[in-house]
């Protein structure tokens, strides 16, 4: 088993073209979360030529809508949501900046494309160990769309967040080697 | 004739919300147990493990095992010797449902399908209502997160499509849904009835108990069967590639039109979450 590679947010072009399909990394810094809603309105505002309420310049959104905390913990259980929900608006995010999307579930090719033409990755965390997940996640604020409750836009600090690399710059694809290696 | 206070069964549908979601079955620990051994990926293997470990946090600290806390799907087995007193029946259910999701700290996960806002208390509740004979309820709440559900299917077949029509579809479907259901799954699959029959008798499939096997010999053997085949996709845990993508396959039957053959599919992540009551 390879070690984990650590990497700080924000990132840059040659963070993330370093990364291959299957590599382990653990994240420390600055991510958002977002999902269906908040992107719908993010998308939205981009057509307007509006700005947006958070800088997206090398950052990473997760696709994520926490459970709430319970008293003296950071966040609720916060475990990946399917990602391919966000692939209609993820291309346009991409285009101006975002490096990373944190997720589970496939891709679709338009996005897998995208993340080849604007040097952007996609990792996937274990969907379903939102428990688990949260002890990486230090601090959590709302920054944008409160009213969305568990969609809203927060502002997460984390430390060694556990990630596998999906898709990478190259056009890898995890789910599709790994099948192939264990299909019968 | 029995009595039975509405209060009680908001109380009951109170506590069995925030214990679904908060302590993972002993019999869903042990498919966990037993896949982590067969599993041969080493990345899968080390999904189980973090599975394990996210069911021993959330039942040591009590919180969620997924911030998915889903829609609060209700069985109910009234007892027809029941007299409900002081409220109404389905006002007492939802009422158990906003208590229990506020009080367990779970998500709320309701909201209009067109503007998308939020009930903010995850209610209305799913309730499926059955009458039995007794003086008693039991009540089973299975919250039904989203990624899962949205791998549903129904699919009225023609007869000429026969037992290995079925079978062909189930694994098509799995395949096809690949690591967005959250691997391990748990396959409901639901054949015959109506439509809408078909599609409640394949989550009624999702809530016996993981390896104990349909009485019916036929419905055993192809249970077996879908599960080798299933895990043959190589799909594995988390979609990442391995041996185990689901730790079963359960297969329930009712009798159907002449005219139909009806099947559905219903999947639930490795946070196969249900409990149960009797008042």
């Amino acid at each position: 088993m390879s070690q984990p590679i650590r990497l700080k947010t924000p990132l840059a072009d040659a963070d993330v073209e370093k990364l291959q399909a299957g590599d382990k990394v653990l994240l420390t810094g600055v991510i958002y979360t977002g999902r269906d809603a908040a992107h719908k309105r993010l998308f939205d505002l981009l057509k307007e030529g509006k700005p947006l309420p958070v800088d997206l310049k090398g950052q990473i959104i997760y696709y994520v809508g926490p459970a709430p905390a319970k008293p003296g913990q950071a966040i609720g259980s916060a475990g990946p949501t399917t990602s391919g929900r966000m692939d209609a608006y993820s291309p346009k995010l991409m285009e101006i900046g975002l490096k990373g999307m944190i997720g589970k579930g496939m891709r679709k090719k338009e996005v897998v494309e995208a993340m080849k033409k604007y040097k952007a990755v996609y990792f996937a965390a274990t969907g379903g160990a939102g428990a688990l997940l949260a002890k990486a996640i230090k601090k959590a604020q709302v920054v944008a769309y409160e009213d969305l409750g568990p969609e809203a836009i927060n502002q997460l600090e984390v430390v060694d967040f556990p990630v596998i690399v999906v898709n990478d710059t190259q056009g890898n694809d995890l789910y599709q080697q790994g099948m192939q290696q264990y299909a019968r | 004739m029995r009595e039975i206070n509405a209060k009680q069964i908001t109380e009951v549908v109170r506590k069995l919300c925030i214990d679904s979601n908060l302590y993972l079955g002993e019999d869903v620990l042990k498919a966990l147990d037993e896949g982590e051994k067969k599993e041969e990926s080493p990345v899968g293997k080390e999904v189980f493990q973090q599975l394990k470990e996210n069911a021993r946090i959330a039942r040591e600290e009590q919180v969620p095992i997924c911030q998915d806390t889903g829609l609060a799907v209700l069985f109910v087995e009234l007892g027809q010797e029941v007299h409900i007193v002081g409220g109404d029946f389905n006002a007492a259910i939802n009422e158990g449902v906003r208590q229990g999701y506020k009080d367990g700290y779970l998500r709320k996960s309701s909201c209009h399908p067109f503007a998308r806002t939020n009930t903010k208390d995850n209610t209305p509740a799913i309730i499926h209502l059955e009458m039995v004979p007794g003086e008693k309820i039991k009540i089973t709440v299975a919250p039904k997160g989203g990624g899962s559900e949205n791998m549903s299917m129904v699919n009225m077949l023609s007869p000429s499509d026969g037992i290995e029509g079925v079978k062909n579809r189930v694994v098509e479907w799995v395949k096809q849904a690949g690591s967005n259901p959250c691997p391990p799954i748990v396959v409901g699959v639901g054949v015959g009835g109506t439509f809408e029959e078909c599609a409640l008798t394949a989550k009624k499939a999702l809530l016996r108990p993981l390896g104990q096997k349909n009485p019916d010999p036929q419905l055993a053997a192809m249970e077996e069967e879908l599960l080798t085949r299933v895990n043959n996709l190589g799909i594995g845990p988390q979609g990442l590639g391995g041996r185990i993508t689901a730790l079963a396959v359960h297969v329930e039957m009712i009798p159907c039109h002449i005219a139909s053959f009806p099947m559905a599919v219903n999947i639930n992540c490795h946070a196969h979450r249900h409990k149960e009551a009797v008042i």
